[in-house]
């Protein structure tokens, strides 16, 4: 750039008080390039930006600094200024002379002195600059969501709602996730059931939304706006259409295992349905229980099936989709019950976890809603509560805390002691965290109405002795020890990542934390968003989290999804970088220091990066041994001038 | 060599500010009205992982006295973690420099944040009078003879 104006702005007294603009603008005439130096009392101001405007197309400026404010306040202003005279907008640099100059300053001579060597290096940065135009890019205008617990759901509605597509894949038979399990919810006591079920069926009847179940994702390439999927849809060996739900299957299927939905406390047969509202409403043939398929070894199933739904022969279906945004929303899963071998956990039949015991309080658990222990069937007239198990224990187990366990044990202590009205519950805490709208107010009402004997500290050990459950603790706010002897233990086990979120992180190329959850790009300000762009976090695959929470998420990340989805083009900064293929040696270092994965190494051995996804941090800049990696407008040229006049005598 | 402190002498100093926290932290400190020496040119960069082996040898190199870098806090840098690589590279820097015969405490890595103004200011401060204390950089009393 050879014709370059100074605009030097005096803001009221702001900066003229420390810093003689005249002055700056005399000296900056003398500086080479500069064909035009003004001051004036308000830049920013309409008649102040007229005069800017006025002075590019007069003088034929090919880049323009505003020496005035941080550019956090004008910089688009005066960028907009610029272009509206005709001159592309990256070429007008801010100099920030208030707040890193006059306001900081006393010595008027010194100030005028400083603030002349930060305008100099603007103009040396203009100098070098390129002009660019935003990169646009066009993007397919579907939108997948990973998991169908309530987070995935809510966002596939809300998407849906905004007009487009989804795809909502899901890994199990039936859509719902584990709030499909809970009895009641906490802090006001729905039935979760009868909350839930109506959205189920929303989303198998909402036109916008293409249900895969039993399926995968397995592939994903692509980036923000141009995403290209590949789902497994695993075969169910039966055809939803046709099955009416008759059950006659179930009856027959010699084959019996643990049912996930019931938590191992009852069986399930090879073919079965998770629980009577599934969504889909069909029976699904579990493969890996069948007696056998390929060869046939049984086929009872199909005999007695009327409507003939049964298919052995189904394959794996893969299907492929163009998406533009991708939501993540894969939940959680316990943390394993047989780790806590302290607490009797998977050797003792009593000592259950908090899903079980939801099992046992649902009306369509496999008690009808009774609550009688797993050993026996017997209706416990004592129950210990034992919170904070695998949680905040970063000897042994998880480090965090899961922050729904105070709330559930108290929601899990008051339906029992309606249930069971003269049983006792004893509830062991470290302490109780009811940090929520009516929470606090829930855990009270429960500790002092309900009869529930809270105590305050930990469980050493938990044995059984005939056929009671001992528990062994010590209370620390009396310092007394406590020896129980419970019918029924529940654990209040930590929530651990759900464990396809490893495998699916590098399928997606989002990273996990260091416990396993998905790590949002910010922990205050975008909670919803992965590191790579075009890419959402929603629920419980973030972190631990209740259902108000994981809606609020589910529908935060559909915003973002459809805000993304709405535009008609994607528009990304073109700060972005440069490789020199002929300086380029292709050594790869570049690509190991981008958090985005943006640059990658050629059939043609030279780097090359993708602009879309390029945030323009200057890691990789930063990094290569050859000089070839540049930021657009910010190179190591562009620097070394701005140090070099930055630091010049006089 | 230089008495410290009052000695007249007013070192050059450049300082590099991530633009989400340090720039914006120098940003408050003007808005709140602090003061602090005016030895030092503010340079905006995207990220304290910008700033590479090749800025801070050519601000010694041409002159500064003293080279300041500014970044996010552990954790918070807007690039997930440009400014643990800018501290691993600052050690590295740091020896470097003994070896040309620069004291390495006049490069100095600070993570001042958005809301840190004080820390801005203090930082200056503090570093203007260590600088000043050392006196001129070898390099640019090579320079100047
Ligand atoms: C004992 C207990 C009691 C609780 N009680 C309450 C309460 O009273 N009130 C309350 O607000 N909260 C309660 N909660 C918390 C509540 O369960 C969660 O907040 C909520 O269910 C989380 O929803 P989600 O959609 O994020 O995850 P999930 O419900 O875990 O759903 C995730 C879904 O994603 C699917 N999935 C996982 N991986 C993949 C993959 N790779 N591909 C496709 N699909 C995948 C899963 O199969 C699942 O369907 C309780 C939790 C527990 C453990
Ligand atoms: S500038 Fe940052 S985001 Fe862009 S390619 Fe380099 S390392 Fe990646
Ligand atoms: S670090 Fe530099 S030389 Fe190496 S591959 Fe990247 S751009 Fe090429
Ligand atoms: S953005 Fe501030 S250090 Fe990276």
């Amino acid at each position: 750039m050879s014709r370059i104006g100074v605009f030097v702005c005096h803001c009221g007294m702001n900066i003229e008080r420390t810093v003689d603009t005249q002055a700056v603008a005399a000296t900056l005439s003398e500086h080479s390039g500069v064909v035009y130096t003004t001051d004036y009392n308000y830049l920013c101001a309409d008649p102040g930006q007229r005069l800017i405007k006025d002075a590019i197309v007069e003088h034929k400026l090919d880049g323009v600094i505003v020496a005035a404010c941080s550019p956090t306040m004008h910089e688009p202003t005066f960028r907009r200024v610029a272009e509206e005279a005709g001159l592309n907008p990256y070429l007008c640099e801010i100099a920030n002379i208030r707040e890193h100059c006059s306001w900081v300053h006393k010595d008027r001579d010194r100030a005028t002195q400083k603030a002349i060597r930060i305008v100099k290096t603007l103009v040396e940065k203009v100098r070098g600059n390129q002009p660019l135009e935003p990169l646009r890019i066009d993007h397919a205008d579907k939108c997948l969501v990973i998991g169908g617990g309530i987070a995935g759901i809510q966002a596939a509605l809300d998407v849906a709602e905004s007009g487009f597509e989804v795809i909502l894949v899901e890994k199990e038979p039936s859509i719902g996730g584990h709030m499909a399990q809970l009895s009641e919810t906490f802090p006001t006591l729905d039935c979760s059931q009868c909350i839930l079920t109506p959205k189920m069926v929303e989303v198998s009847r909402h036109p916008n939304i293409r249900l895969l179940t039993y399926s995968e994702v397995v592939e994903v390439s692509g980036y923000i706006g141009n995403y290209e999927v590949k789902i497994r849809k695993n075969p169910t060996y039966v055809d939803p259409d046709k099955c009416n739900l008759c059950g006659d299957c179930e009856k027959v299927c010699p084959k019996s295992v643990g049912s996930e939905f019931e938590r191992g406390l009852i069986d399930r047969k090879a073919i079965y349905i998770p629980f009577e509202q599934a969504i889909p409403s069909s029976y699904t043939l579990d493969e890996e229980a069948c007696l056998g398929l390929h060869p046939l070894r049984c086929n009872e199933c199909a005999k007695v099936c009327e409507p003939n739904a049964i298919d052995y022969d189904m394959r794996p279906e893969y299907i492929e989709e163009s998406v533009g945004a991708i939501i993540v929303a894969t939940g959680y899963s316990l943390y394993p019950i047989s780790s806590l071998g302290e607490y009797g956990g998977g050797q003792i039949p009593d000592v259950i976890d908090g899903l079980q015991f939801e099992r046992l309080l649902s009306a369509s658990g496999p008690t009808n809603g009774e609550v009688r222990r797993p050993s026996d069937g017997k209706i416990p007239k004592k129950v210990v509560f034992i919170q904070c198990a695998g949680s905040r224990d970063p000897e042994q187990h998880n480090a965090y805390c899961s922050k729904i366990c105070c709330m559930y044990t108290a929601k899990h202590a008051l339906l029992y002691r309606h249930a069971v009205p003269d049983g006792e519950a004893v509830v062991f805490y470290i302490d109780v965290r009811a940090g929520g709208k009516g929470y606090e107010e829930f855990t009270q009402h429960a500790i002092e109405e309900e009869r529930i004997l809270y105590l305050r500290g930990k469980v050493s050990k938990v044995y059984r002795q005939d056929d009671r459950v001992v528990v062994w603790g010590v209370d620390t706010l009396s310092s007394r020890r406590v020896e129980l002897e419970a019918d029924l233990v529940v654990l209040a086990i930590s929530m651990n990542p759900h464990p396809s979120n490893l495998a699916l992180s590098k399928v997606l190329k989002i990273s996990c934390g260091a416990e396993g959850f998905f790590k949002e790009a910010h922990p205050k300000l975008r909670p919803v968003e992965s590191l790579t762009a075009g890419i959402f976090l929603a629920g419980a695959a973030q972190g631990p989290k209740d259902i108000p929470e994981v809606v609020s998420q589910g529908s935060a990340a559909a915003v973002k999804a459809v805000a993304l989805l709405t535009k008609d083009k994607l528009v990304h900064s073109p700060e972005v970088v440069d490789i020199d293929e002929l300086v380029c040696g292709g050594c790869g270092i570049c690509v190991d220091m981008c958090p985005y994965n943006a640059l990658a190494v050629n059939g043609a051995g030279v780097a090359e990066v993708n602009e879309v996804l390029c945030e323009g941090c200057g890691s990789c800049v930063s990094a290569c041994p050859t000089g070839a990696a540049q930021l657009k407008n910010m190179t190591d040229w562009q620097f070394i001038e701005m140090i070099g006049v930055a630091l010049q005598d006089g | 060599m230089a008495k410290p402190n009052d000695n007249g002498f007013e070192p050059k100093i450049v300082a590099f500010l991530c633009r989400w926290c340090s720039y914006a932290g120098a940003d408050l400190a003007g808005v709140s009205r602090m003061t602090y020496p005016d030895n030092i040119i503010p340079m905006r960069v995207n990220c304290s992982g910008r700033v590479d082996a090749g800025m801070v040898m050519a601000a010694f190199e041409r002159g500064a006295d003293g080279v300041l870098i500014g970044g996010c806090h552990p954790g918070d840098c807007h690039y997930v973690n440009g400014n643990y690589k800018t501290r691993r590279r600052v050690i590295l820097l740091k020896r470097a420099l003994a070896e040309v015969g620069i004291k390495p405490q006049r490069l100095h890595l600070e993570w001042i944040s958005a809301s840190e103004g004080v820390k801005f200011q203090r930082t200056v401060t503090e570093f203007t009078r260590l600088i000043k204390g050392f006196g001129p950089s070898p390099m640019s009393e090579d320079g100047k003879n």
